[in-house]
């Protein structure tokens, strides 16, 4: 069976710098993390891989050279695989040219299902996932926090909602996007950190895909950012020294005056 | 300054980071404070697979250098001093002597339960009239055919009970004076073998610390760890590398006190302004971030020496000597500069402070190490 996982690698801040001409994200001097949501991902992947037989998990990730260290990482948690999908012609794709581009990869790597990340903590648009999934003509479910049985032609997962759960019944091949906080990711390891530095990152650039020019980068990229800007907080603050108790109360209270909680 | 660290020692310290900072941190107050040991962390660390970090893949190892395990250490020791003494006396003193030992047959036999850490080793050495002179071993080994009859009583083993090999030095033969003596292999649970008194200390708290009494413990000859009559070279040259873990943990309980007491000073206020300010905190600040670069650098050195097949034995003691003596100043420093606060279990230096303080004393003492140096100085 093989798994695909999708991967973003994301600036480790709330407070992502922004390149005030192109509104693109500025990359240089900011550390870098696996987008917590795809991390959730990989480790489900892994989970399946250690309690089924015949499991490869192979990351797939778009994006600059440099993401290969995040994904020597991911060698180093044990997955089977990395792919790199990365060429200048990809540059300033939005998700509709990152989703064309990621499908195009992904039905020459192969797969039985894929898992992606429910969304990536720079961008927030949750849309790269679904719309993968609907370029690949596959069935999708969003939201899993649970993987619950996995068969050779189908997956039951519980989809989680704001006020409810729903246990779904899905057909290989799918795709499903997963929540950061359903599993704790393992660490690496010191034995996988030292073959992941015999293992290759593959990867793959435009000429490796069948994938239209105009369906790429830039030039695929409907979205037009016009003004992206870190909001600045306005709220008033009040300070209150208080004993433990008294302040609960009066959180409480707050919190009902602004119907954020009703009991 | 990572000169010496290679891509991959990065990666490894990223690890060692991560899980130092989310699970050893969190318990570290606990352990000391319950005297606990903690079988959490020795969990996690079998996990992700530290508990044979420097052996081969073959025995069950990460494959990976003698570097990698010291940073290990240093990471660990930098949020909880005994947790780094349990994977240093596990890897370096329980394990390495019968990696360089051991036949083929005991390395296939014991080997990949301890690098996995299925299992975990302890070493000992230490009798209450044997200390810094070591060759004043009461333990006996007596010869009962192609067995030897084991009896005696270690004391102050680290890993004591949580162990289940004990690598074990015994007087074979009384006249022969430290060429008499042998080292063994020996397991929890047979027959003689028990746990005798558990050590109440002053650091290191959560570390098992306590006597081995062997009462007619027979041990095949397939027990014996080398030749018989080479113990004390066995046990010398396994705390030369035991010496370079002990550094390592030194090193990192004292850039761990630096840590705390950075933000520390930067957020206490004192005549109208943060403590940070004045040119005693900085001076101070300066000073203890020297030495303990300073003996990260000696205790790098060593690490590489001993990887690199190079005599180590000096460089070993330069480490220890310089990185326990620092972490004792460093940690005593940070308390004062934290005051009264510093002084109180709310703040970890304290217990900084109290675990230094063995790293002085265990594995050779200062003045052993001082021995050690001059000795090849004036040789």
């Amino acid at each position: 069976m093989k798994i695909i996982v999708l991967v973003k690698q994301v600036p480790d801040s709330t407070e992502i710098r922004v390149d005030k001409v192109t509104g693109t994200l500025i990359r240089a001097g900011v550390p870098s993390i696996i987008n917590p949501d795809d991390l959730a991902g990989v480790e489900e992947a892994l989970k399946i891989k250690e309690t089924t037989p015949d499991v490869k998990v192979t990351v797939v990730s778009m994006g600059p050279p440099q993401a290969k260290d995040m994904l020597k990482e991911l060698y180093a948690r044990g997955v089977d695989e990395c792919v790199l999908i990365s060429d200048r012609a990809f540059a300033g794709a939005d998700t509709c040219a990152t989703s064309s581009t990621l499908a195009a990869a992904i039905e020459k790597i192969g797969y039985d299902f894929i898992i992606a990340g429910r969304q990536a903590i720079d961008g927030d648009t949750a849309q790269v996932g679904p719309q993968t999934a609907e370029r690949l003509n596959i069935p999708q479910v969003t939201y899993v926090d649970q993987f619950i049985k996995v068969t050779e032609d189908k997956l039951t997962v519980r989809k989680s909602l704001e006020e409810t759960e729903e246990i779904i019944e899905v057909k290989l091949p799918c795709l499903l996007t997963t929540l950061s906080g359903m599993n704790t990711p393992r660490y690496m390891n010191c034995n996988d950190i030292v073959d992941s530095f015999s293992k290759e990152v593959k990867v793959m650039t435009f000429a490796d895909l069948d994938i239209p020019k105009e369906k790429v980068g830039l030039a695929g990229s409907p979205t037009k950012v016009h003004k992206t800007f870190t909001k600045d907080v306005t709220a008033e603050t009040e300070t209150y020294d208080l004993p433990a108790e008294e302040a609960a109360k009066l959180i409480a209270k707050t919190l009902k005056e602004k119907q954020i909680i009703t009991k | 300054m990572d000169f010496m660290l290679t891509e991959q020692h990065k990666m490894m310290k990223k690890l060692f980071v991560e899980f130092a900072e989310k699970d050893v941190k969190p318990l570290a107050a606990e352990i000391d404070e319950e005297e606990r040991f903690p079988r959490e962390n020795v969990e996690k660390m079998r996990e992700c697979k530290m508990l044979g970090i420097p052996y081969p893949r073959k025995y069950g190892g990460a494959g990976a250098d003698y570097l990698s395990y010291i940073l290990a250490v240093e990471e660990i020791s930098k949020k909880c001093g005994t947790t780094g003494v349990v994977l240093s006396a596990h890897t370096s003193l329980g394990t390495w002597p019968i990696f360089q030992f051991g036949t083929e047959e005991q390395k296939e036999k014991y080997l990949p339960d301890l690098c996995t850490g299925k299992k975990l080793a302890a070493f000992g050495l230490t009798e209450p009239n044997a200390g810094t002179d070591a060759a004043g071993q009461q333990t006996t080994a007596v010869k009962d055919g192609d067995d030897y009859i084991l009896n005696g009583t270690k004391i102050f083993i680290t890993n004591a009970g949580e162990a289940d090999v004990y690598i074990i030095f015994a007087m074979t033969d009384k006249t022969k004076g430290t060429h008499g003596i042998s080292a063994f292999i020996v397991e929890k649970g047979m027959p003689g073998f028990s746990i005798g008194l558990h050590e109440k200390k002053l650091g290191i708290r959560g570390s098992a610390t306590s006597e081995l009494i062997f009462n007619n413990v027979r041990l095949s000859k397939d027990h014996l760890l080398g030749q018989e009559g080479k113990g004390f070279k066995i046990a010398m040259m396994t705390l030369d590398g035991g010496r370079i873990g002990i550094a390592a943990q030194a090193l990192g309980i004292a850039q761990g006190a630096i840590d705390e007491v950075v933000p520390y000073v930067k957020s206490r206020k004192q005549f109208g302004r943060a403590i940070s300010k004045f040119q005693n905190t900085q001076f101070q600040l300066a000073d203890m971030q020297v030495k303990v670069d300073a003996a990260r650098l000696l205790v790098y050195q060593a690490a590489m020496a001993k990887e690199n097949g190079l005599p180590y034995s000096y460089y070993a003691a330069e480490a220890k000597l310089f990185a326990s003596e620092v972490a004792m100043e460093v940690t005593t420093k940070a308390i004062q500069l934290m005051g009264g606060y510093g002084y109180t279990r709310d703040y970890p230096v304290e217990r900084m402070f109290r675990d230094a303080k063995i790293t002085e004393i265990y594995e050779g003492t200062s003045e052993v190490q001082r021995m050690v140096v001059s000795g090849q100085m004036l040789k």
